[in-house]
């Protein structure tokens, strides 16, 4: 495998075929040449690259539960903090990376990822989003979108799935008023590598919520990864955008977006929204799609 | 002073590098009088004001791990809210010391002393030592810091919610460079700041070695016991006050004991001296180090006794309470194997035991009272 890839998470980690994390791993830590520490939540990224007695990883690396890569991340932060202290200038802190899927970040960390923005700890946090929880087989999260077919919510004669919309979690960390944070796609890596730089050369804490379609979950052929990934960008599913001090820049205008279908109908998650009794969702879905992207377009221009 | 003020002036003069923390009754005088030290620049530590005691611990876990000295404190609810993280820092090896204010599980909320906090965690691999008074408290976090960081596990001291973190008390304080000599600095050869040589830290174990972790922890734990004797007998060279496994307190002679841990033995002693004086021969085992429990210690000391009563400030629901249990383990390695031990439960949620309660045991054990249920000190 290309070296310059497997710098700092090589080759030989347990992912599933098709799966996209070790990329964005990889994007976002090659952003950098200094030294860097990685926290990870619990999840797919973790149970795939540290099976005792291998490891992955090539940095440092620490893992302790589900909910807490945040915090822990922060504890890292106050260490360097201290050592800084004592040895002025001649301590270089390294750039501290957490790692956590959407269950680690929009669910079961919020609290933890909450607090660490308050504090301002400098670090930089990467929710790769799957849109449930893949480790343990694809249950419902407050990630997974509206109308998809999960483990915990699935559908069925009287069910269409997830009844709720995602949760906004890039309004929640901006509402934090942290310098910098971004909106990618791991199909879309020269774009993640630019906000990864951005991100870890914003002093404080900076934010990075990536798509990360998943092809056991939301069921696709492996060879579909970019594809897919591609397509929740140009239906405006998934905008690509960030925000620098309070300012949205959306990244990627698509002049002509296609209909949400295009991108539904290329996963077995949606399958059972094109039954004709279905037919609405489909219709919602469109529709807060359209509103989410009129919503952005706006503070791009307000802002 | 307090027992809550001994504790954080042990912190100052052990001086951790990070201190993460999340305040709760009753383990919040700790950290306001660390955080007023700090304001008023008598210490450097780094003070992370996190958002849950689940976050104090992890945060905690990522400074350790960074290979600083990292320290926390907590009570009850705090305890259980971050519950899920304690088996981590030992399974990590981390040294990390979490001074305890003991206090009552909700529900009903109670704020107030008890044992059940310490108790519900006591098989996640810590270290728990409990202190009678202040003294002990000040004592017992540096011997917990110096325990710690020798042998790699995590150490809580704990003292009684309010009456003894809340209690103000005559409290011999060490000289700070005689504390800060016989702490030193932390050793670490593994570190996440190893760029050279990464280390990957919380690694996924299955069922072909995680069986194997656990056994090495053990291993640790059972080794802690005699660096722990060794610890206290090197604090005894520098304040001339010792600590040991337990405390013998009347018990040459003794017919009837009763074994116990924290501030209300300090009643006990009081009502044994009252009983020695009218000639009763009774006396008091006074458990400070409760994990890892020196069973065969316990057991031989206890060996010539035969009226016993043990006395729990914890519920074991279901249960015999967590001390009674531990005891009739060690009276195993007892030699005569003649006993008549009884249980009693008191102090919950913070209710007085008084020196009538004391005596009132005492004077089952004296008139035979003694039998397989679980007594009540109401």
């Amino acid at each position: 495998m290309n070296k310059e890839l497997s710098k700092k998470l090589s080759s030989g980690h347990a992912t599933c075929a098709g799966c996209g994390i070790p990329a964005i791993v990889r994007t976002v830590l090659g952003a950098t040449d200094e030294d860097v520490i990685v926290s990870n939540a619990t999840g797919c990224l973790e149970v795939t690259t540290t099976i005792y007695p291998s490891t992955s990883w090539k940095v440092p690396y620490i893992h302790s539960v589900f909910g807490n890569a945040a915090a822990t991340a922060a504890g890292i932060d106050a260490a360097q903090k201290a050592i800084s202290k004592k040895n002025g200038k001649k301590f270089k802190p390294a750039k501290i990376v957490a790692f956590g899927g959407d269950g680690g970040t929009y669910d079961i960390g919020l609290q933890a990822l909450s607090g660490a923005l308050e504090r301002g700890h400098d670090f930089l946090y990467v929710c790769y989003d799957n849109g449930g929880y893949m480790n343990t087989g694809g249950q419902r999260s407050g990630a997974t979108p509206y109308g998809a077919n999960t483990e915990t919510v699935p559908a069925g004669i009287e069910s269409f799935g997830k009844t709720q919309q995602r949760k906004d979690l890039m309004e929640i960390v901006k509402a934090h008023g942290i310098k910098y944070l971004a909106q990618a796609n791991a199909a879309y890596l020269p774009d993640l590598k630019r906000k990864a730089q951005k991100a870890l050369n914003t002093p404080g804490p900076s934010f990075l919520l990536v798509l990360q379609p998943c092809t056991q979950v939301w069921k696709f052929p492996t060879s579909q990864y970019v594809a897919v990934g591609k397509l929740a960008t140009e239906t405006n599913f998934w905008p690509l955008y960030e925000i620098e001090d309070g300012k949205y820049t959306i990244n990627n205008v698509v002049k002509n977006p296609k209909p949400i279908e295009e991108f539904l109908k290329t996963q077995g998650r949606f399958k059972h929204l094109f039954a004709e009794k279905n037919k609405d969702v489909v219709v919602e879905i469109q529709k807060v799609v359209n509103e989410n992207m009129e919503k952005l377009v706006k503070k791009a221009q307000i802002s | 002073m307090t027992g809550g003020y001994a504790v954080a002036e042990a912190l100052r003069q052990i001086h951790p590098d990070v201190m993460a923390v999340y305040p709760i009754t009753p383990q919040t005088p700790i950290i306001e009088t660390y955080a007023k030290m700090k304001a008023d620049g008598l210490v450097e530590t780094e003070m992370v004001q996190v958002e849950s005691e689940h976050s104090a611990m992890s945060a905690t876990i990522g400074a350790s791990a960074a290979g600083v000295r990292a320290v926390t404190a907590s009570s009850s609810q705090g305890i259980l809210y971050m519950a899920e993280t304690l088996p981590v820092v030992s399974g990590l090896g981390l040294p990390i010391v979490m001074c305890v204010s003991s206090r009552a599980l909700s529900a009903p909320l109670n704020i107030h002393g008890e044992h059940g906090d310490v108790m519900a965690v006591r098989d996640m691999g810590w270290v728990e030592m409990f202190a009678e008074n202040a003294q002990d408290a000040y004592d017992q976090t540096i011997i917990a810091l110096r325990l710690a960081e020798k042998v790699g596990a995590p150490v809580m001291p704990i003292m009684d919610g309010f009456h003894t973190s809340h209690t103000t008390e005559r409290v011999e304080v060490l000289e700070d460079e005689i504390v800060r000599t016989f702490v030193g600095k932390r050793q670490t050869e593994e570190s996440l700041l190893n760029f050279k040589d990464p280390i990957t830290i919380g690694t996924l174990a299955l069922q072909n070695t995680y069986f194997e972790f656990k056994m090495n922890q053990e291993k640790l734990m059972q080794k802690t016991k005699s660096a722990f004797k060794t610890i206290c007998s090197e604090f005894a060279k520098i304040s001339g006050r010792k600590h040991g496994f337990f405390e013998e307190y009347a018990m040459d002679d003794a017919e009837s004991v009763i074994v116990m841990m924290g501030a209300t033995a300090g009643t006990a002693k009081e009502a044994i001296d009252k009983l020695r004086a009218k000639g009763k021969k009774v006396g008091l085992l006074k458990i400070n180090l409760y994990r890892p429990f020196p069973y065969k210690e316990v057991g031989s000391a206890l060996a010539h006794i035969r009226k016993i009563a043990v006395l729990d400030r914890a519920i074991s629901f279901g249960a015999y309470p967590p001390l009674y249990q531990d005891v009739m383990s060690s009276l195993h390695f007892s030699a005569s194997q003649k006993h008549d031990i009884a249980s009693y439960i008191y102090g919950l949620g913070g209710r007085d035991t008084m020196q009538s309660h004391i005596e009132k045991v005492f004077k089952d054990l004296e008139e035979g009272e003694i039998d397989n249920k679980i007594k009540y000190l109401q």
